[in-house]
């Protein structure tokens, strides 16, 4: 005898989604997620300037604008074929590495930790699903502390963004070619302070909670295994040829390391609410036709496909594919709940002090942007890194216009429906064997999604 | 501020904080609130009942409490509105949950659906509500996701809230700073601030982004930026800050940290109810302006942004 279990709204994550799981002798046997809420981005930037293309992909998400308009600045570089000087790229990793703190920091506290820590008796924190919170009082009272405290961190994160950004959410300075803002003495020591102030708490405070929750609830380094194949686009270019990175490009599918082709990502929308004749196209072909309501379908998320198989990104699959010594030692253990949690921490560590070196690099006074002049027909990608996993944008350019645009988004990656294959989504997959002690509290169905810091609005744009 | 919202707040008035076609960038514009501070907002000024991004309760358990609230306290709590309303297909661009025993306001009798949509929570709660605030342009006008050729049939709260006091606070994203002084306002003088013809606080849109520009000197003397990353006016870089009625130079962004203009970018006029389409191309160069007096190239500027004429088009004569 099985039950059914429907959560929506998922909350405490970016966006519209729903879950609904088959639950037999206390575990998930089957899952669905659904995103809910579509808007159309690719069809309304068809025939704009293409440099507006920041300013647009930023409004697909503004936890993570920043993202969007580098994946974009990215690919208009490569159309344009242009590079930024030296302080434009060192700019748009700076103002990157802020996102990554702040989104990171967000998540934890502000979105995961409720599922651990029981907060106080008011609202926001009330109604709250009755769950098996384990952490002593103290260290609970603390956490809730921290939780507040960790609201200041995230804002400092997002004013030192700005020094460079000029505003967050939605970056105003992140252009083809470079950033427009000027790089000055006062703005790389007032950035510097700032930095100064957030690798503290992240060293002491961050890295030490997630780690005392993965302590209290070390079960869940064995649920929420997912699919096991990972992608990563590349994070922080060290090199204007995108040859390197700080944290590298690559993939792992079914238990081999191998190098990232491109070429071999698809997306299937036999399941999603779209024309079914657009289903299996490479990205750089892609279409997006909606159908709302069409008969098989149940989301609004298509299904990207790399070599066919579904892959699961974000800090995870960027430490695992980096073999970065403190996630492989967790060794299939890696692949859960707390696995997930450990790698964004891990992960944030390895970026400030990065971040403080390229400060360092910078040139006062010297140019941050170079001129272009925008091809009449020409085609880009821009792959990047996201907080969440493995972003991409392709653009197509004719007679000066965007003929064509696709972005094929992190949670697209993880929170997609089944291929026309058949074959789950990575957190779909992720869901299945996770035990539900009490139907109508499944706070145990949320952990799994939460761990995958979903971004819906991203998801389906 | 602090001050007028903590005694303005006696009873904590409960908000509902809903999500639409968003990218819920204004709720993490107002995580950036720093006087007050976030902390104090969320748990000593208002009684924030429901908002998805933040709240412990989820699924049917977070929708009965919003349920509740609409049905216990009508004419009392605040509805805030992140993101357009999706008009098309029925709504079921965007939903936000299913009706069901939990739920008493989302009946059947408007549709056979299982799914609330968005346009429908809107409608419901709206005429339940003291005020709706629409926080930021995608509620206030419909911003981007309602771009050319709007697939979706995106529209603002104002085309489907008819009874109840709505006040727009747009901007891309909304201003933390806007949105809780409009709030003060509201709980201490119990009324809607002086609002203009698009429903928007006079006390923050009043004068344009070119009328406080620092750079403002720069254009009276013409010298005008060539490049980006450049000294001068940012006109011919694709400025369109005479478009964007919003104080953003006296108040600037992030704690003062920096704002669009002053950090070499043209302002996109994110306040303009006919943003994006009639404030982009947002880096088309205005040469036909050196041409011009400033009067009439004023006159047709303004002409040009009531017609709903691209913003590029018109200067470029």
């Amino acid at each position: 005898m099985s039950i059914k279990i429907t959560v929506d709204p998922v909350t405490r994550i970016e966006g519209h989604l729903k879950i609904e799981v088959e639950v037999a002798n206390g575990a998930v046997v089957d899952a669905f997620t659904s995103g809910n809420m579509f808007r159309g981005f690719e069809i309304i930037l068809k025939g704009r300037d293409p440099r507006d293309t920041p300013h647009f992909t930023q409004r697909i998400c503004g936890v993570c604008p920043v993202a969007h308009g580098t994946a974009s600045v990215y690919c208009l570089d490569d159309a344009f074929g242009i590079k930024p000087p030296p302080n434009g790229k060192i700019a748009r990793n700076l103002i990157q590495g802020a996102n990554y703190i702040q989104s990171h920091i967000l998540h934890f506290y502000h979105l995961a930790a409720l599922d651990y820590v029981k907060g106080p008796d008011v609202a926001p924190f009330i109604p709250r699903y009755e769950a098996d919170y384990r952490l002593t009082k103290e260290k609970n009272d603390i956490m809730v502390e921290h939780y507040l405290q960790a609201m200041d961190i995230r804002r400092k994160s997002q004013e030192m963004l700005a020094i460079f950004g000029g505003k967050m959410p939605h970056v105003m300075t992140l252009t083809a070619g470079g950033v427009t803002e000027n790089i000055t003495v006062e703005k790389i020591e007032l950035f510097k302070k700032y930095l100064t102030e957030l690798m503290d708490f992240i060293n002491n405070t961050y890295i030490p909670d997630v780690f005392a929750v993965a302590d209290a609830y070390s079960d869940w380094l064995e649920i929420g295994k997912g699919c096991q194949n990972l992608l990563s686009f590349g994070l922080f270019p060290i090199r204007d040829d995108y040859g390197m990175f700080l944290i590298p490009r690559g993939t792992y599918t079914q238990g081999q390391w191998e190098d990232l082709n491109a070429a071999s990502i698809t997306e299937d929308v036999k399941h999603s609410w779209y024309k079914d004749e657009t289903s299996g196209l490479h990205p750089s072909q892609g279409q997006t036709e909606p159908q709302p309501l069409k008969a098989g379908g149940y989301s609004w998320i298509k299904s990207p496909r790399y070599n066919g198989l579904p892959h699961e990104v974000g800090p995870l699959a960027r430490m695992w594919i980096a073999k970065e010594p403190e996630i492989i030692k967790l060794g299939s253990k890696a692949f859960s709940v707390m696995g997930r949690h450990a790698a964004r921490a891990i992960e944030l560590a390895k970026i400030g002090p990065a971040m403080l070196e390229w400060l360092d690099q910078l040139e006062p006074g010297k140019p941050a942007i170079s001129s272009y002049t925008v091809p009449k027909q020409a085609q880009g990608v821009g792959l990047h890194e996201a907080p969440r996993g493995a972003l991409g944008h392709w653009i197509t350019i004719k007679d000066g216009l965007i003929e064509n645009f696709q972005a094929v988004v992190p949670t697209t990656w993880n929170a997609g429906p089944r291929d026309d294959k058949g074959q789950r989504g990575p957190l779909e997959e992720a869901l299945i064997g996770t035990p539900v002690a009490d139907a109508d509290n499944p706070v145990e169905l949320l952990r799994v999604v939460r761990s995958f810091d979903p971004c819906l609005a991203c998801s389906i744009h | 501020m602090t001050k007028t919202l903590e005694t303005a707040a006696k009873g904590n008035p409960p908000v509902i904080w809903i999500h639409g076609a968003s990218c819920t960038g204004c709720s993490v514009s107002l995580l950036n609130s720093v006087d007050p501070p976030i902390q104090e907002v969320l748990l000593d000024i208002i009684e924030m009942k429901f908002h998805p991004t933040i709240m412990a309760a989820a699924g049917n358990a977070a929708l009965a409490e919003l349920d509740k609230i609409a049905a216990n306290h009508q004419g009392e709590f605040f509805l805030v509105v992140e993101g357009g309303i999706p008009t098309g297909a029925g709504g079921m661009y965007c939903t936000m949950g299913h009706r069901g025993s939990h739920t008493s306001i989302f009946d059947h009798s408007s549709t056979n659906n299982d799914e609330i949509t968005f346009q429908e929570a809107v409608v419901s709660l709206g005429k339940r509500a003291k005020a709706v605030i629409a926080a930021g342009v995608c509620a206030s006008n419909g911003g981007i996701p309602a771009g050319k050729p709007n697939p979706t049939q995106i529209v603002g709260v104002d085309q489907v809230v008819k009874e109840t006091p709505i006040i727009n606070i747009p901007n891309c994203p909304m201003h933390p700073g806007r949105f809780l002084g409009t709030l003060a306002y509201v709980l201490t003088y119990n009324d809607v601030p002086t609002l203009d013809e698009e429903k928007r606080p006079v006390m923050f849109y009043e004068k344009s982004v070119h009328d406080l520009c620092p750079r403002k000197p720069f254009f009276i003397e013409r010298q005008f930026a060539k490049e980006l990353g450049e000294a001068g006016c940012l006109l011919q870089l694709g400025c369109a800050g005479m478009a964007a009625m919003s104080d953003c130079a006296e108040r600037k962004w992030n704690n003062g940290v920096n704002w669009c203009i002053e950090a070499g970018a043209p302002c996109i006029a994110c306040s303009n109810p006919k943003f994006p389409d009639v404030t982009s191309p947002f880096y088309e160069k205005y040469v036909a302006y050196l041409k011009e007096n400033e009067i009439e190239f004023l006159a047709q500027l303004q002409s040009a942004i009531r017609n709903g004429k691209p913003f590029g088009e018109v200067v470029r004569v």
